[in-house]
């Protein structure tokens, strides 16, 4: 008697692709803990006596010569990203590969740039509070920076095997959310740390 | 027995049971993983409250030195929260979401078996504490400066940061599946206003713990550099701040609270309807009090710090009472589905009316914890412990029985017996309110939680007996539930697909349902479609005798 009364199951896919969900809310979840970073960040900075900034012997944080040319190279990888999504959108795999391969590049220079900077800077996570909050907040940063690296090597290992097509490329779309987001936390952290002496 | 489930043939393939069960990604599969490591895990906790209890029960130092009892109840509230509550609510939604969509599976399932596999390996790391220098003593708050590399040299705290972030990872990533489910796998005509409420209280409580976990995260890393790479974000010495701990974590803290009451409460909404023969009562209104407690949950984080003198007392205690608003909506949802109803005293309705009992007893106490000058007094001592026992167990374990006895049907095809559920209710039930109604004595008589001893003189003895006695009571209780578990999987019998007349849509599939859920659903036109299919006929009949009575009123006296 049933079969005949049930509807059929048909599912449409209708709005956000359900993969771009899961990034938008793992995104989510990633500024709230960047959210709890920034807070031990102003709280340090709230309770801190003396003048802000690195400990003594080291150098005042300067934004050149390495953080403000990073910081460029970054936001431009964005567009870069940016640049590779619309590739595809339009159905040019190949212009999708070398735009997402050079996402990459600026994005492992970011990390070799950031290493580099470390090794100049003079002080230690050990050094006072001002030390603690600012390599675990560029960090973990950081880490993120390459998190993304990993997933835009695994795009262009896929965009050479031709698996992108203008109708199906969301995970080239979710990296890219991911990018963007990687991006903006950069830019926040930049003022924080650099301007809001 | 009712007969509207739309049965699909079950069929599946051949495999190895044990690989079946290790590699699958099938919801159900999960959700029942996630209930048995559990249980395992509440079993293991419990063990300790039964040491901690045991310990207490008396003045002097009777078997345990104050290390070994802090690792004790550190342990208990660890694991009864992060590795009992919280997952076994999870493995229920895991289970049930789906099927009261209408959905196949979860959105993302290999995503949904790495988050259940990461929790026995989580508390594993936490438990494996014992195995190197003795487990964190520090409290379930693990509070700094206590947890701070100088007052805690063991790697066992170390051991709880690992496993905990592990096991707060794994809940991130079952959030965003579960927001993701709801959003996108519900079966056509399950509107949002159609979804039954346990789905909307997991929502809601998933949207919290998706928000909630990261910042706890956060908290956790700065612990583990200052105890491991010299950071200093806790060290007042070199500039860090304690307290800070103390806010990362209730802000993690009292959302967490809502996560593993919430479900509870979704449980409790289900189970009403159906042992009441009546709707829900103000289902819309439910659904937006659900919605008010998850948005204030994060707006009374400080209640948890009035004594450290760095909050805005008014503030915080205004919004903490402000919590009683919606809770009391719901209050009155569930008064007046119970109003006139045709109530019958399963043993899943009386695990829920237990829990309509025992959780307004501990949400009273925390309106009366929710006024500074009161919580001055009462900060740290045993009357937050029975009012967080109050809700944690009063109100979350007993929803999570109510749940166990009303899908066990639904999961394994078989009834637990109803005579042995009613001894494991009532002992649960007495065994409960010995153990922790005394503690609000205690707690206003000033007895401080977290001590391993107290003075005969102090006129504690005889409540602490109580309590003991109480606990063991509790333990007692468990084995007609694990005696009625065993017993059923053995003799049970089959009860078909519907045995107690459910509203939702996982009565509309077999008993177990096959792995692809449904093959055909009946039509979703209200939250109880399952309902409308059973009594379709009555509706097409009170029809016809409506037509017939117009038929006869228009027709008039000819």
């Amino acid at each position: 008697m049933h079969a005949a009364e049930g509807v059929e199951l048909t599912r449409r896919e209708a709005g956000v692709p359900t993969p771009l969900l899961g990034m938008l809310l793992f995104i989510t979840s990633e500024v709230m803990f960047f959210g709890g970073l920034f807070a031990a960040y102003f709280n340090a900075r709230a309770v801190h006596v003396g003048t802000w900034g690195p400990p003594a012997p080291a150098a005042e944080l300067e934004i050149l010569p390495i953080a403000l040319p990073i910081t460029i190279v970054l936001i431009s990888s964005s567009f870069t990203m940016q640049l590779a999504v619309w590739a595809i959108r339009r159905g040019d795999q190949r212009a999708m590969r070398n735009w997402t391969a050079l996402t990459l590049l600026l994005g492992i220079a970011f990390l070799a740039g950031q290493l580099y900077d470390y090794s100049t800077l003079g002080f230690g996570i050990g050094d006072g509070s001002f030390g603690t909050v600012f390599y675990t907040l560029t960090g973990f940063h950081g880490a993120h920076v390459f998190g993304g690296t990993v997933g835009l090597t695994i795009l262009v290992a896929r965009a050479s095997q031709g698996q992108f097509s203008a109708r199906n490329h969301v995970a080239v779309e979710a990296i890219s959310f991911y990018w963007h987001f990687v991006d903006v936390v950069w830019i926040a952290l930049f003022s924080t740390l650099y301007f809001l002496r | 027995m009712a007969t509207t489930a739309l049965s699909p043939t079950t069929e599946s393939y051949r495999r190895s049971w044990v690989l079946e069960w290790l590699t699958t990604v099938d919801h159900k599969k999960i959700g029942i993983l996630y209930i048995v490591n559990s249980f395992f895990f509440f079993f293991a906790a419990g063990i300790l409250a039964l040491v901690v209890r045991s310990e207490l029960a008396v003045p002097g130092l009777q078997f345990l030195d104050e290390r070994t009892y802090n690792q004790a109840f550190t342990m208990h509230g660890t694991i009864m929260i992060f590795l009992f509550v919280v997952p076994v609510l999870s493995g229920f939604s895991n289970y049930i979401v789906p099927l009261q969509l209408g959905a196949p599976d979860m959105a993302f399932p290999r995503i949904n078996a790495l988050s259940f596999w990461f929790l026995p390996l989580g508390g594993i790391l936490i438990f494996s504490g014992y195995l190197f220098g003795g487990a964190a003593a520090e409290g379930w708050t693990l509070y700094t400066p206590l947890s701070a590399g100088t007052y805690s040299k063991g790697v066992g705290t170390d051991l709880w940061l690992v496993g905990l972030l592990l096991v707060g990872t794994a809940s991130i990533l079952g959030s965003i599946n579960f927001v993701a489910t709801i959003f996108k796998m519900r079966a056509p005509g399950m509107t949002l206003f159609r979804m039954p409420i346990l789905v909307w209280t997991v929502l809601v409580t998933q949207t919290l713990i998706l928000l909630a976990t990261p910042v706890l995260a956060a908290g956790m890393i700065a612990l583990f550099i200052d105890r491991n790479y010299g950071g200093s974000f806790f060290d007042p010495n070199a500039g860090g701040n304690p307290i800070l701990w103390q806010h990362l974590f209730w802000f993690f803290g009292h959302p967490e609270v809502y996560i593993v009451i919430l479900p509870a409460m979704g449980v409790v909404s289900e189970i009403l309807p159906v042992f009441t023969r009546r709707p829900l009562f103000g289902y819309r209104a439910f659904v937006f009090a659900t919605v008010a407690i998850g948005l204030l949950s994060f707006s009374v984080w400080a209640h948890h710090m009035f004594t450290t003198g760095q909050v805005y007392l008014p503030f915080f205690s205004f919004m903490t009472a402000l919590i009683a608003v919606p809770t009391g909506v719901k209050f009155f949802n569930w008064m007046a589905t119970l109003w006139r109803g045709s109530i019958t005293f399963a043993t899943p309705m009386l695990f829920a009316l237990g829990f309509l009992s025992m959780f307004l007893i501990g949400g009273i106490s925390g309106m009366v914890l929710s006024s500074p000058p009161i919580d001055f007094h009462l900060q740290d001592t045993y009357f937050v412990v029975a009012h967080l026992h109050y809700v944690f167990f009063g109100g979350s374990v007993f929803g999570v029985f109510a749940a166990t006895y009303y899908w066990f049907p639904k999961m394994f095809g078989r009834r637990l017996n109803e005579g042995l559920g009613k001894i494991h209710f009532w002992l649960h039930f007495i065994g409960f309110n010995l153990a922790f109604f005394p503690m609000h004595i205690l707690g206003l008589d000033g007895m401080p939680r977290r001590i391993a001893d107290y003075s005969p003189d102090a006129g504690w003895t005889m409540w602490n007996l109580v309590s003991t006695a109480g606990a063991f009571m509790i333990a007692v209780s468990i084995l007609p539930f694990l005696w009625n578990v065993a017993a059923t999987f053995i003799n049970g019998e089959p009860v078909g697909d519907d045995p107690w007349e459910g509203n939702t849509l996982e009565w509309a599939t077999s008993s177990p349902p096959p792995p692809h859920n449904f093959d055909r659903l009946p039509p979703i036109r209200s939250e109880r479609p399952v309902f409308d299919l059973r009594h379709r006929h009555d509706a097409e009949r009170l029809a016809a005798e409506e037509a017939t009575a117009h038929a006869v009123v228009e027709g008039g006296p000819s």
